[in-house]
This record gives C-alpha cells, structure tokens and sequence, in this order.
C-alpha cells in the first residue's frame, strides 16, 4: 500500500540502532494500528517503537499464543486472522475468521481460537493447529468483547447493540446463557480465577460484575470523574493487575484510566493518558501499564505503582489492541 | 403496496438461551409512508429513494429480532403506503393491530393521526417533519421525534459560528413556507447564541441555474455585504447547490449546501457508526440518510424500552422511554433520551460536508445544567408544550 513510508514500513534503520545500542533482548508489547495496517512493537526497555510491522487491512485485535510461539491478528477489513512469527514479523499464514473479525481470545488449550465476528452477528470458533472452522454460533448484533474461563469452560461474547453477555459452553459451542448489561458493552474478562465475569458498557458507562456460577449481577461500578460530563466517561478495554486486586479500565473520551478496587468495586483513582483510551497491556511484572490511545495516536505507558503516565510514545493511526510479549 | 414488506415474526431455529425468560412477547410495528411527491427541484442529481425510512424501520427490526431471540420476544413490520387522502384511514387500520407507528407523514396530517381515538394510547414517531411547533404548543402526548428538529438543525450551525468565531453570517431563505420556517429558526438560534441577525435575502431568480449559476449567483450575493459563512435556507437542496463558488465574495456556504447538520450521513463514521452504516447499506443497498435513521432510532427505541422493561405494554414503554434508566446508543458517541417535556430524542448533530464529518454539535464549551445535548433545539423553558407532563 503506498500510503506507508519504506522506512516506516520495515522499521530496519530504527531496530538496527537499538540492536546496536542495548545488546541485551527486551520485553515488548505489540499494538495494532487500526487506521495504518501495521503493528508498531514497543520495546519495553527503551520505551521507544522498535518495529513496525506491515499486517492486513484495519487490524484490531491482538493476542500470542500461550507459548508467544506466534501472534494472531485480527485484520477485520482482510475477513482473516493472521499468524505471525514474532521474531521475524512475517506473516506465516492465516486462518479463517468468518466475516470482520474483530476481537477474540484463545481458548487455554492454546488450541481454539473463539472470534467475534463483528458485521455477521457470530462467534466463530477456529482450530489453529488444523486451520479449519469448529464451529460457528449466532450471538447479538456487532459482537466484540471475548472472554474465556481460566479452565476453558465457558466463552463469553458480548454485543454491543444487542446489550448482551452471551455465555458459550465450549464442550457443546452453544450458548447456555444470556445476560443482559448497559448499553454497547464493549470488552469482557474473566476475575478471581474464573469466579467472577466482568463487563464494560460504553454507551452505559458501567462496568458490569457477574458471578460466573449464577450468572448474577454481584455490583455495577460507575465512574465520577470531576469537570467531565458522564455521558463522555465510556469504559472499554480493561486489565487486572497480577494479582486481580486492582482492574484498570479505560474510559474512551474522558481519556483517563480508573483504578478500580476489585474487592470493593470501588474506584480509587483516575490516572490522566491519551485522548480516547482503549485497550491496555501489563509488562512482565505489571509495573507498567501501556494504554493505546484512539484519537491521539499515541500510547500511554503508566507507572502502576504511581498511578501516573510517564511517557506517551507515537504509533500508528488509531491505535487499537495492545498484547505483551516476553523476550527471553 | 400494504403489508408488502412483512418481516418475519420469528427468526430461524437457533432461539438460543431464552429458557429462562419470562413470557414470549410479540411486537409489531407499522411504517405508514405518505406519498407525497417530492419539492420540484432544478437537479434530479438526488432522486428520493422509494423506502426512504422504511429501509431503516427494517433494519431496526431486524437489529431488535436479534436481541429478541435471546429473551422470547419477537418484532414484526407491517409497512403501508398511502397517499395523503388516505393515510388517515391507513393509519386507523394499522393502529388497530399495532400500536407502534413510524411515519413519514408531516403536519397537520401527523396531528390529526395521533388525534385519532384508536391512536390513544399508541406512540407514533415522527421522523420526517422538522416543524418547531411539533416540539411545543403543536405537540402530542402519544408523539414522539426522533428525527431532529430546525431548532436542533439552526442550533448546530450557530454553534460552530461561534466556536470558530464567525461572527457574521448572511442568510438566504428559500420561497418555499418550510424554507421560510428554516429561515426563522436560523434567525433564532443566531440570537439564542448571541451573534448579530444575519443579513438576509430571500432568494427570487427563477432562471435556470444549471446554466446561468456563474451570472445570476455573483449578482445576488453582492446585496449581503461581508460575511464568515453564508447560509442556505432551502430544505429539498432546490437552489443550494448552486451557490458555491458563484458567491461575489470567496466565502463558504453551510446549511443546504456546503457545511451541512445532518440527523445522519453517509459520512458519519466514528463511534461504531461504519457497522450501523453496513449494516444499512445490506440491507438497502444504498446509503443510510436522515428519515432512516430517525425510523430506525424509533424501532431501536421501542426494541430497547421492550428488552429492558420485558413488557409490550405501550404506557409502561413510555414511561421508561421518558426515564433516566432508558439510553439508547446511537452510534453518535453519547446515549440518546427523549426529552420529558416534548418527546424528542435528544442527539448530537454531526455538521458535514460531502466527504466528512466536520464537527459533532454540541461543540466542546456549550454546557448545559442538564444535559449538553439540550443545548440543541427547545429547551424546557422554551418549549410551549402541554401535551406532556414535565
């Protein structure tokens, strides 16, 4: 695609420098660019971009294998999902996704990956390893968050104009049972080792905690934040800290992330990053958070322990999903 | 033409996970289009697409089915198309069997429908007439808008002047009396923003602009003195599109032409408005315009109020579509409401020009005590609504 620099498109003069200036491999987190069709890595030792790896049409989302043997991308305009080999940044080969996918999660048998198909109103579940199809299974309108169970038992998909968290029994691949949350409900993770379900509703600027057993509304945690009218306070992405005492959630327009006490469900503070934060990766041992930035085209890395950004670095045109990567 | 467009009431065998719910509930939902022959206008560049609104009551159904095969509920549309002579009685008949009512119709016809004894207790949404005195002293209790009104359309406008500090506008209104009542609102929010009345000329040339557009435009203009943006009365786009560029000074147009308010456009993208806008163009095969989403902001509503209320119930829908628990996402990055003191849906309005979006009204800095999207269109105070109980 011509819209994309040479330079920027290999990222060579850029990771050169750095191989010769830090000898030593770095930990990174790799974040889509929705708007560029590129994946910009950021090296977690310098904090700088490292690479910039050209992939499919308006990718999304990102996650690695539970080995990070390989990254599978979502490029929703392309109908596929990528498999890239992380060293090399090439493209090794794609999977069939169903229509615009958009978001998905691998199952913990590094084996199944469970995709949002976000213009067709299905959750296609693919097999990696044979690249076909398992299953396809209607769900609400514009699906997109994705979720699985710690012992791989239940998927969840929510969607954002049906208002709906779809409970998906992976033995059987349907749906066992549906919960209605606020409106647009956009991201979903599992918490307290599976024990709890948690849902973030854009339009309804909650989050949504369910008790994974019952299915149950245990509490709705609501955002306040002082001088910014409530309809523009929108959680998206979210991430618990190691040890799930504490969720960061993104509030999209606000441009702050909410600390959230996950005990309580209270919030405990408002860390100020980019304009129309979306998704978030922890570092390896969650002493940075990396928050990708929509509107601003940048990525916040956040000192945890501070609760405070201490740098925003460039990346592509709309920054979407942020996955981490070890290096050892 | 009645009933022509039924959609199924039941969806596909894969009513999944609804075992739990409560009783299965069936809505049906009429679209009454009232064919009227559109404005003649110079260009035939934009013909009126035959299922404008309807293709959006559609698609809101069809979004709703989705929702409603989860809980047991399903959604069907009757569509009817009358001319105006008949469209009352059109209207009598679908309101016996479903006492939701979508319609293009405009007033004094869309008074006299919710007039209608059998119309009690149903809600009609308005979602092609922009009259102010629909909001206030015209206004019906069982009628809601969610199309958006001159007053929301003028707001938007004076809005942008202000946050781009261009203080001056000039003004050209139409001869049409709608163009004239576009003309009034614009006065209106000009001063209701505290910008000086614009200079205004009523547009007269009745030459064939395609040809004489370079002629006749320079020479009219020149009466409007100096000006920031010029802005075009003139809602069927007669004359609008031959301002531009033939004004006697270098600059721009809005309102009909150039920076455009919009309920919606082909070009709103943001906020997860690209699926809603494929969504639309499966299904119409065209792009989504104002009546449609209005229509279908009118059925997603009547969807979101039976989802969450679990009732079919139209006093009990009302009543929660008039509460603070109801929002609706309208892919326009805020929730929408209805406004409890006329039945407007509150919305943002996305300013456009042919190839973007501009800017989203309300602008950064309008503030409001209530809710910055009541900085668009009547307000309670200004509202002369009594139908309505706030």
């Amino acid at each position: 695609m011509s819209k994309r620099s040479p330079i920027m498109r290999h990222g060579a003069p850029v990771a050169l420098a750095m191989l010769l200036a830090t000898p030593a491999v770095a930990d990174e987190i790799w974040i889509t660019n929705e708007a560029d069709d590129t994946i910009s890595v950021i090296d977690l030792t310098s904090l700088e971009v490292s690479r910039t790896i050209p992939v499919g049409e308006r990718p999304r989302g990102i996650t690695f294998a539970t080995d990070y043997s390989v990254a599978y991308v979502c490029a929703s305009d392309s109908d596929t999902v990528q498999v890239i080999d992380p060293a090399t940044g090439k493209v090794l080969h794609e999977l069939p996704s169903g229509e615009d996918p958009e978001q998905f999660v691998l199952a913990p048998d590094n084996r199944h990956l469970y995709i949002a198909n976000e213009d067709d109103a299905v959750t296609t579940v693919v097999d990696v390893q044979s690249r076909g199809v398992v299953a396809q299974i209607n769900v609400g309108i514009e699906p997109e968050g994705m979720a699985v169970s710690p012992d791989g038992k239940v998927v969840i998909t929510t969607s954002e104009t049906t208002n709906m968290a779809h409970w998906i029994n992976t033995e059987t691949q349907e749906i066992f049972a549906n919960t209605l949350v606020d409106s647009r409900p956009r991201h979903a993770e599992f918490a307290k080792g599976g024990a709890e379900l948690w849902v973030s509703s854009e339009i309804g600027g909650t989050v949504t905690v369910f008790d994974t057993e019952s299915q149950a509304e245990l509490g709705k945690i609501r955002f306040d934040l002082p001088g910014i009218h409530p309809d523009k306070v929108q959680p998206v992405g979210f991430e618990f800290d190691g040890d799930e005492g504490l969720a960061f959630v993104a509030l999209g327009p606000a441009n702050h992330v909410a600390v959230v006490n996950a005990e309580t469900y209270e919030v405990e503070d408002y860390i100020l990053v980019g304009r129309r934060v979306w998704h978030m990766a922890f570092n390896r041992d969650h002493s940075l958070l990396v928050t990708t930035n929509g509107v601003s085209g940048d990525v916040t890395v956040v000192d945890v322990a501070a609760r405070k950004a201490v740098k925003s670095i460039k990346v592509g045109r709309f920054p979407w999903g942020a996955a981490y990567r070890p290096v050892d | 033409m009645t009933m022509r467009h039924c959609i199924a009431a039941v969806a596909a065998g894969w009513l999944a996970g609804s075992a739990a719910m409560a009783d299965d509930l069936s809505v049906t939902a009429t679209w009454l289009h009232v064919d009227l022959p559109p404005a003649p206008t110079l260009s035939n560049l934009d013909p009126v697409p035959e299922d404008l609104g309807r293709a959006g009551a559609e698609l809101a159904i069809k979004d709703n089915q989705t929702t409603g095969s989860f809980l047991g509920h399903s959604y069907e549309l009757q569509t009817i198309s009358a001319p105006p002579e008949e469209a009352l009685e059109a209207a009598k008949a679908a309101l016996q069997g479903a006492t939701f009512l979508v319609t293009d119709a405009r007033a004094p016809l869309l008074q006299a429908i919710a007039d209608m004894p059998e119309a009690e207790g149903a809600l009609i949404f308005n979602v092609a007439d922009p009259a102010m005195a629909l909001r206030g002293e015209g206004c019906r209790a069982n009628l809601f808008h969610t199309g958006i009104s001159r007053a929301m359309w003028a707001d938007a406008l004076a809005q942008f002047l202000v946050q781009r500090r261009w203080s001056k506008a000039a003004l050209i209104a139409g001869p049409r009396e709608n163009d004239r009542a576009l003309a009034t609102a614009i006065e209106r929010s000009l001063t209701k923003f505290g910008l000086k009345p614009p200079a205004r000329k009523d547009w007269q040339v009745d030459t064939d602009l395609r040809r004489s557009a370079s002629a006749e435009v320079p020479l009219f203009t020149q009466g409007l003195g100096d000006y920031d943006l010029l802005i075009l009365a003139d809602e069927a786009n007669d004359y609008a599109r031959y301002i531009a560029y033939n004004t006697v000074l270098p600059r721009p147009v809005g309102g009909a032409e150039g920076l455009r308010p919009v309920g919606w456009d082909r070009v709103v993208e943001q906020w997860g408005a690209a699926q809603l806008q494929s969504r639309f163009g499966d299904l119409a095969g065209r792009d989504m315009q104002n009546e449609d989403y209005a229509a279908w902001a009118a059925l997603r509503a009547v969807g979101e109020a039976v989802t969450r209320v679990n009732s079919d119930d139209p006093a009990a829908l009302r009543a929660f579509m008039l509460s603070d628990a109801f929002e609706l996402a309208g892919f326009k990055g805020r929730p929408l409401s209805f406004r409890r003191w006329n039945g407007q849906l509150r919305q943002p309005v996305p300013l456009v020009h042919g190839g973007a979006v501009v800017a989203q009204a309300p602008l950064e800095g309008f503030l409001h005590q209530r809710n910055e999207l009541d900085t668009l269109g009547l307000d309670k105070p200004e509202s002369a609504c009594a139908a309505y109980e706030e």
